[in-house]
């Protein structure tokens, strides 16, 4: 256990270092930090001394050492756009998009959950297939499109739901800004969470399908009918819980799709959140962003996936027994 | 794929034709309604695209022709309607339909480019993969793991803002459609690669192969001219699917903004173009590319899905 979850550790920070190798050369190659920081009529040797008090005429592989020193502490530089500092710009917007991927997430697992064992259990009657075919729509709508959609049935036409915004924000304690404690910000979470989330309810509602399809075709399932077990004791209590390994992997890899995802689901309904920031620093070409949500995106992704694998480890009982009979 | 021909048959010299439609894959073709309305479906819009210039009713971009009076008139069939514009027109006075038959085509000469950047970058990096193996091996299927725990989303993002960074403003856009097709085409790479791989290292121990090496021949004129026809099958179903996904992606990067501008839209720029004034209700500026698109999408990926099972040997 301990060797692989060291092995899977070392591969994360080679993956990190290659991402930090592009943020890098993003912020060497493109755009002279220099210019960004005087006037046009700064004479160049006073550029020079810049330069040289900036390290920017290290060699290379220091230059990129001080990078990851100043990565590693959330140290990205001033934004060219804003003029203040990246990681603060990218803090203050991160609540609003964990809170909104969250939600999704939470939106999507509890809706596929049902919809997938109800599909999977009865296949062949007409709701399961008009569910079946519902999905193959939501996966050809783009996210994009679904949320326009939703504005227009639920904010124009209905006027239930506010179209853009994130309605008011408590500040907790620590500097989280939440809207899931005050009615508007619920009221305005509801059509952003569910645009986000349909893409990934349809994902693992499929999943859940395919994988209790799969699992009631086997014996032992076969051998519980025969033992005279409920049909809810081998409904939930042995297909289900067989089908949640692959679940709980995929699960763990689309929460990192929902926060990247959620880029354009923050622009369609103007969410205040990270993605936005993001979207505004590429049309602007503001490096100093480009790179610091590059690199806080990647180790979250890197994160996950780590997690997603021990947790792979743990539930797996088959994949312990195979590491040198080590306990069990 | 394509020599299926019985000897029964070719005795018999029936014509090319009555081979074509005797072939395995035109018969699961024809057994499937559902996949004949889709090729319907996707050939009438493509041909649509093509010929946008002889079918649209007016040039949306010619100027002389637009009337600002003309603006933001609903479709035909409702109350204010006007029989000129089907579809109704935008804020500028646009016909929507001519706009989308414009539109369209732009988004499928992104998508289709895309899909040939792709297919090219993979299939090149999954035959050296496979056939090279060792350390080569190692480094690209590396590379395309990490770049598969990323979604294509948003490298194609970061491509166009490094693009961004390299090109100014003016340059970047006028080489919009390239930098659009370099984003998408590179953030797709890897599926190809995969499969490509995977196929590969079974083809490589096959005897024609190792009678090509035998006699001598460069390993890169093997890989091209007889390790790459065999593995070709599946690439085709993932060319079709990414089809899909690659207009799909290119209508999000421009309805975000940063893909095709207003005055060159694609279907993703009129949607969002539409979006401004969906408040107003003026609803079909953007609704009916929007459907265009999730209607074209769908009929791609429908052929797709088809395109697997009959390829796939096991479901025959």
């Amino acid at each position: 256990m301990a060797a692989f979850i060291l092995r899977r550790l070392a591969q994360s920070i080679i993956v990190m270092l290659v991402v930090g190798l592009v943020a890098f050369f993003m912020f060497q190659f493109l755009g002279d930090p220099v210019n960004q920081m005087v006037g046009v009529d700064t004479p160049v040797a006073e550029r020079e001394a810049l330069r040289e008090r900036l390290g920017l005429n290290d060699p290379l592989i220091i230059r990129f050492g001080k990078f990851v020193v100043n990565a590693a502490q959330l140290e990205f530089g001033l934004s060219y756009q804003h003029k203040s500092p990246v990681t603060d710009l990218l803090l203050e917007r991160m609540p609003a998009t964990i809170e909104l991927s969250m939600v999704s997430a939470v939106i999507a697992f509890a809706l596929a959950l049902p919809a997938g064992v109800y599909t999977g259990l009865y296949r062949n009657r007409w709701s399961s297939k008009a569910m079946l075919t519902l999905s193959l729509i939501g996966i050809s709508v783009p996210t994009f499109l679904i949320g326009i959609l939703f504005i227009y049935l639920f904010a124009v036409v209905l006027g239930w739901l506010p179209s853009f915004g994130r309605g008011d924000v408590v500040t907790l304690p620590g500097g989280w800004t939440t809207g899931l404690l005050t009615a508007s910000g619920l009221k305005a979470i509801i059509l952003p969470a569910l645009t986000l989330g349909l893409f990934t309810l349809t994902l693992i509602m499929r999943l859940i399908r395919a994988e209790m399809l799969e699992v009631l075709r086997t014996d032992y399932i076969k051998f519980a009918r025969a033992r005279g077990l409920t049909n809810r004791a081998v409904n939930f209590g042995h297909a289900l819980k067989n089908t949640l390994v692959p679940v709980i992997t995929v699960t763990g890899l689309l929460l990192g799709n929902l926060i990247a995802f959620a880029i354009i689901t923050e622009s369609v309904f103007q969410w205040p959140g990270m993605g936005r920031l993001f979207l505004q620093s590429i049309q602007e070409v503001d490096l100093p962003v480009m790179s610091a949500y590059l690199v806080m995106i990647s180790f979250l992704f890197v994160v996950l996936n780590l997690v997603v694998d021990i947790l792979y480890y743990v539930v797996d009982p088959r994949l312990r027994v195979e590491g040198h009979g080590s306990g069990h | 794929m394509t020599d299926t021909t019985s000897p029964k048959l070719a005795s018999a010299k029936p014509s090319l034709l009555y081979r074509i439609w005797d072939h395995e894959l035109c018969y699961s073709f024809r057994n499937s309604p559902l996949t004949v309305a889709a090729a319907v479906v996707t050939l009438l819009l493509i041909l649509s695209a093509v010929f946008a210039g002889f079918i649209a009713p007016h040039n949306p971009f010619d100027l002389a022709s637009i009337d600002l009076m003309d603006s933001e008139l609903p479709p035909a069939w409702t109350e204010d309607g006007e029989a000129r514009f089907l579809l109704g027109t935008d804020n500028l006075g646009r016909d929507i339909y001519s706009t989308i038959l414009y539109g369209m085509r732009i988004s499928l000469l992104v998508g289709f480019a895309s899909v040939v950047l792709s297919a090219v970058i993979g299939i090149s990096a999954g035959l050296v993969a496979g056939y090279i193996g060792g350390k080569v091996d190692a480094v690209i299927m590396r590379i395309a793991d990490i770049q598969l725990s990323f979604p294509t989303i948003l490298i194609a993002l970061l491509i166009d803002g490094i693009m961004r960074g390299i090109l100014d403003r003016e340059q970047h856009d006028a080489m919009i459609i390239p930098v659009l097709v370099l984003s998408i085409g590179i953030s797709n790479w890897v599926q190809y690669a995969r499969t490509v791989r995977g196929s590969t290292l079974v083809e490589r121990n096959k005897e024609y192969v190792q009678a090509a090496r035998i006699i001598g021949l460069h390993p890169i004129l093997i890989m091209i001219r007889h390790v790459l026809p065999n593995v070709m099958g599946p690439v085709l179903v993932i060319a079709t699917l990414g089809l899909a996904f690659a207009i799909l992606t290119e209508a999000t990067l421009s309805f975000l903004g940063v893909g095709m501008p207003p005055t060159e839209p694609s279907l993703g720029t009129l949607i969002q173009i539409g979006n401004d004034f969906l408040f107003s209700g003026l609803w079909w500026i953007s609704i009916f590319p929007g459907m265009t698109l999730a209607v074209l999408v769908l009929a791609v990926n429908l052929l797709g899905d088809w395109l697997r099972d009959a390829l796939n040997p096991k479901l025959r």
